[in-house]
Parts: C-alpha cells; structure tokens; sequence
C-alpha cells in the first residue's frame, strides 16, 4: 500500500501511515496543493511551526513512462506569501515511486536553533538525526559528504547556505543522475526546509522493486505511443535537444519581447552572444555535451553540460530564464560567465530567476553597474554566500531590493520576480503572471507557445483578444500535468500530436487499473487551481494582486512601443470556471 | 527590391545568419524560402519587423524577415 511518511521537527517523531484513500488519484502537485491547503492554516508565518514541507512524486514516476522523473515540492512560499508547488528533475521522484511513498510532509520546528539534522529514507524506514559535518557547507560539497558516508546510488534532497540562512532566494537542491543539481526553484522553498532545520534528506530505493502495473501490455503500448510523440515533435524532438531552451533567446529578440536592462527595452543588442545558437556551437566546440537528461527516462533531453575554455566543466541545465536574466536583463554579454554565476548560484542553492532579475533591479538602483558580470559574482559568493548584512537583503530577492533602494521598476507579482517574457509583448504571459496562484511564474501557463512559437494554435501576442481564455486552459492542463510527474515539455507534442495527451492517460490508467479519461485529467486540474486559489484567499492574497506592477502599464517598450492594457475586470474574469 | 533576411537555428547551416538581399517586387516569403532551399513545411515561425506574418505574404522594400523553424522552450 502507498505510505506517507509523516517526520515531525518539533519533536522528531516519525510517522508511516497508508495513504488515505482520498488520495489514491493524486500525486505531484495535486498532493502538495492538497495537503498544504488542508492542513497548513493560511495565515501562518512561512518559516514557522505551523508551515508544512510536502514532496510528493507524481502518479507515474517510478515507471518506465518516458519523461516521468519530476518531483514536487510544495509549503506555503515565504517570498509569495501564496501555495507553492515546485517541481524538479533528478533521481528522487523515481526512487518514492519504487519505494511506494506517496508523499513525505515534513512538520513543526525544533526548538533549538543550534542543531541541524538529516532525513534518510529507505525500504527499512527513516532515520532523523543531528547533523554536523555539512552544516554551512553549499551544495556540491553536501553531495560529496553524502556520496562519501552513505554512497554516491542515494536521491539527494538539500539546502544550500542560502536556505540555511533563510533567504527567500533559496531554492531546495536534488542529485540528478550525474551527481550535479536541479532545483526545486521559485518561491524561496530552500528557506522552509532551512526553517524546518533539515540539511539535507537521502533516498534509498535499495531492495525495491519495479512499480507494479495493473496492465503492463497496455502500459507499455500506450508508452510506445507517447515516446514516439516526443520525438516526432520538432520542438521536444529536435529543438530542445539540440539548442535547449536558449533557443528561445534569439525568439524572444526578434519578436521584441526579450526584457533587457531591468525590462526597459524589449530588445537585446548581444542576443547573438547569448543565444542557444552560439551556446550550441561553444558547446560543441569545447567538448561538452549538448544533449543531456535531468532524469532517468528523459527522451527530450534539453539539459547539456558546459563546458569553459579549458574543456572543464562548468555548469549543466542552463536554462533560458538564466541566460535571459544575466545576459539581457543584466547586460552580461559573456556566456562563461554567466555559466560561472550558474554555477554558483547551483551551489549557493538560490534561484537562477529570482536572483539574476534582483540584480538587474540591484544594477538599476546603482548598487553595482548594468553588465558588471564579475561583481555579480562576487556578490553571490561574498555577500549572499557569507550572508552579510548587503548579502542578506539582496538574499531576500527583487521586491525586497526595490524596496530597500526606492526602485519604483521592479518586475515582480505577488513579490516573485517576472521571467524572461515581456509581458507588454506577450500579452497571454502576463495574464498568466497576473493570474497564478504561485505569483509571477511562466511555467504555470506558457502562453508563449501559442503567442509566439505557433504551438498548440496562434494568439496574436500583441492584442489582450483571447489571453484569458488561453492563459486558463493552459494554466489548468499545467496543474494536470504537473500532478503526473510528467515533464511540461511534453505539453509542445501533446498540444500538436493528438495520441500524445491519450497516451499519457492510458498510462495512467495502466498503471492504477483505472478508467480515467481526458475530461477526469483537465477536472483534476481545475480542482488544483482552486483549492489553491483558495488557500491564497483565506492567505489574504485577493484579486487585488492578480496583477502585473505598474510600470507597465506606464512605459511602453520598444521596438513594439506597447504598454500592458489589459482591463483588470477582464483579468478577473480568469477565475469563471 | 531589398531585403534584409534572418535565419535561426539549423536554418543558419550552409547558409547564413544575416544577409540584405535583392528579390523582385510581388516576392513572398514563401518565394524567399524556395530561393533559399528552406522546406516551407520546417518552418514553424515568420516575423517581417517582428510581427508573425505567412508563407503567402508579399514583401516590401526594406523588410526585415526572420525564419526559424519550429522550436520551444521555457
């Protein structure tokens, strides 16, 4: 039967329970979102007692399903103040599903604020003890502590200094398959595990067995089919493998919506420099590779390593958010170096979009100079990675430096830093900001796809006709979807490929002996979004925060010259369904 | 007439990343393409100034056309 481990800090007891039956239908998001807004009270302070920390693998992992290794994490986000579902790639995912754990929900606080601990979690039950040696240490040297006194198989779960210092930058680190990092990023979630005084958790799937299906045939027919979507598609077939996701930089550029200099132009004069083409070509040309998985069972592979002049490595999952906020936003026109804040950033476990869009606002505030690449360095390491006083507010992310510093152009919703999409340019990307439940957050509804990049239809980006409606349904297939474990890029084959979507059910339903259909998966997702919203309200973030700072609707941008107009009564309309 | 042609992605392979070229007026995009050996049916994105526009539209003087194929992200 499905466990949930339940560990207490308060008083370090653990609790293995089954999964109540209530739950049998959800896993990833669906059980984060659940369990935090059943049982966190709204109101309570983020980093105190009465916050919950949920992992939660989703209702695939585990199986040979292609593209099922992520993993959510969910609280209720001290940077938000709203629920927070992260998810991430990585072995762990894949090792709860063998181990049968639906989900583990960490509780309380200890007392003391002396001692840290570790969680390790096995087929024999779980461990909870006082821990010394990585404490203060960044991520990288916590993986090769654990490697070294537990094993390098082990799923890796931890804080960097950032998280133990409680910054609303930090994110929560995972082991991927190569003993480098993903991030459960967004949200400031590494300050709730630092808040909980976990350092780091491991995952032990020794003794396991394969995920039972109910209809392995059926299973692995309908996997056939889905795989075969993900590699037919040219974008999660060809596209992402090849460029991964900086592809999107000389996009973004052309069309105008590549927010550069702290989102005063839409236009970047190095694109070039900084684009999936020319990181294609460095790639290659010094021996890394461009095609690499953040988990096992990935047939997308956008990940790559990259490598530095001298052939060494120097950092892998390089996303366009990253490259786009240090290289655009922050007018850093050196891929290496940027690779090199990557890197750290990786280590110090903050976030690559929250941290690189602070600094653009900590440029514009005149605290360091636009495209000054070394001195963001070395505010990463010096001042955020020893947490001074300067470290500690930069620590506490865009909206905190605004504030500190008198910016009035500060790119946030609900305190969350805005992504790489300009939403005066992409117009169903700012509902999406506006509207999600996880302030700004263009994961949570990629209108970009079928605002720019023709995927799943064409909304012209420039015009608020159809926005809402576009930004709902993606935003509702999303919460499905990151309830499964599935990777959202699937959603480019699944918008375009009519077996895709199907498959994935029909999995599913293999899997569990169900007979859910296509109207169950978009339910499910509905429910998501609003027992979310729900939780947000009784939070006391109402409809007067669902939407976008005003400076856009006060400065147009070039080369379009458009400003953010879209009606707020509009925007609430978000919510009918 | 002249025109200022943007390629992208594996489009650039063998070819080129910017070049102002000469087409005939009444030229579409979809001509431009043929004259560059690009399969009308990989391409996924067409912007003229940066707005999206299709394979039938006719280009004018000075337009600056950009071709990608279909690609994502995010």
């Amino acid at each position: 039967m499905p466990k949930v481990i339940r560990i207490n800090m308060t008083d370090l007891s653990v609790r293995i329970d089954e999964a109540p039956a209530a739950w049998a239908g959800l896993g990833g998001r669906a059980l984060t979102s659940t369990v935090v807004a059943a049982e966190v009270p709204p109101t309570c302070h983020p980093l105190g007692p009465n916050n919950k920390l949920v992992f939660a693998p989703g209702l695939l992992s585990g199986t040979a399903a292609a593209n099922a290794g992520r993993m959510s994490a969910g609280a209720k986000s001290p940077l938000t103040g709203t629920i927070k579902e992260s998810n991430a790639g990585g072995t762990c995912g894949r090792m709860l599903g063998r181990l049968d754990i639906k989900a583990i929900i960490i509780e309380g606080q200890p007392a003391a604020t002396d001692t840290w601990y570790n969680i390790r979690i096995s087929n024999e039950g779980v461990v909870v003890e006082p821990e010394t040696e990585t404490v203060g240490l960044n991520n990288f040297a916590v993986l090769e502590s654990v490697a070294k006194r537990y094993g390098e198989d082990k799923g890796v779960i931890t804080i960097g200094s950032a998280g133990e210092n409680l910054m609303m930058i930090s994110n929560i680190s995972t082991r991927d398959p190569e003993g480098k990092l993903r991030s459960f990023g967004r949200g400031g979630l590494g300050a709730v595990m630092g808040s909980k005084r976990v350092k780091f958790i491991t995952i032990d799937q020794e003794g396991t067995r394969p995920v039972p299906l109910v209809d392995s045939a059926a299973f692995k027919a309908a996997n056939m089919i889905f795989t075969k979507a993900l590699k037919d598609h040219p974008v999660s077939g060809q596209g992402l493998p090849t460029y991964g996701t900086a592809v999107l930089v000389n996009i973004l550029h052309e069309i105008g919506g590549l927010p550069t200099r702290n989102f005063t132009s839409g236009q970047c004069e190095h694109h070039d420099m900084i684009s999936g083409e020319h990181m294609y070509d460095t790639i290659v040309a010094r021996g890394g590779e461009p095609t690499h998985g953040c988990s096992i069972g990935c047939v997308i592979q956008c990940s790559q390593v990259y490598n530095d002049k001298d052939g060494k490595y120097l950092t892998s999952g390089f996303e366009y958010e990253t490259i786009w906020a240090y290289g655009a936003d922050c007018l850093i026109n050196n891929l290496d170096l940027i690779a090199e804040c990557d890197n750290v950033m990786d280590d110090l476990g903050v976030d690559s979009i929250e941290t690189p869009v602070m600094f653009g606002v900590a440029m514009e505030a005149g605290l360091l100079k636009f495209g000054d690449g070394m001195e963001v360095l070395r505010m990463l390491r010096e001042e955020i990675g020893k947490a001074t006083p300067l470290g500690r507010i930069l620590g506490g992310g865009t909206g905190h430096v605004g504030k500190t510093y008198g910016v009035t152009r500060v790119p946030v919703v609900k305190n969350q830093a805005i992504p790489a999409y300009d939403p005066r340019s992409v117009k169903g990307i700012g509902v999406t900001y506006a509207t999600t439940t996880q302030g700004a957050d263009h994961t949570a509804g990629y209108a970009v796809a079928t605002n720019v990049l023709n995927v799943g239809g064409k909304v012209d980006p420039l015009s608020n006709e159809g926005q809402v409606e576009l930004s709902r349904n993606l935003q509702i297939a999303t919460a499905a979807i990151d309830s499964t474990g599935l990777c959202l890029f699937i959603a480019f084959p699944a918008l375009d490929i009519a077996e895709c979507l199907p498959a994935a059910v029909d999995m599913l339903n293999a899997r569990f002996g169900g007979k859910l259909t296509m109207d169950d998966v978009v339910g499910l997702g509905k429910t998501v979004l609003k027992l979310e919203h729900e939780f947000n309200l009784a939070a006391g973030i109402g409809p007067e925060q669902d939407r976008l700072p005003e400076f856009f609707e006060l400065e147009a941008i070039a080369p379009h010259n458009v400003k953010w107009d879209m009606d707020q009564k509009e925007l609430a309309t978000f919510w009918n369904f | 007439m002249w025109i200022t042609v943007k390629l992208f992605a594996n489009f650039r392979e063998n070819r080129f990343k910017e070049a102002r070229r000469q087409y005939p007026p009444g030229t579409t995009v979809g001509d431009v393409a043929t004259d560059l050996e690009i399969d009308p049916g990989l391409i996924g994105m067409i912007f003229i100034h940066g707005r999206a526009a299709e394979l039938d539209r006719v280009l004018g003087e000075d337009d600056v056309l950009a071709l990608f194929p279909l690609l994502g992200g995010g």
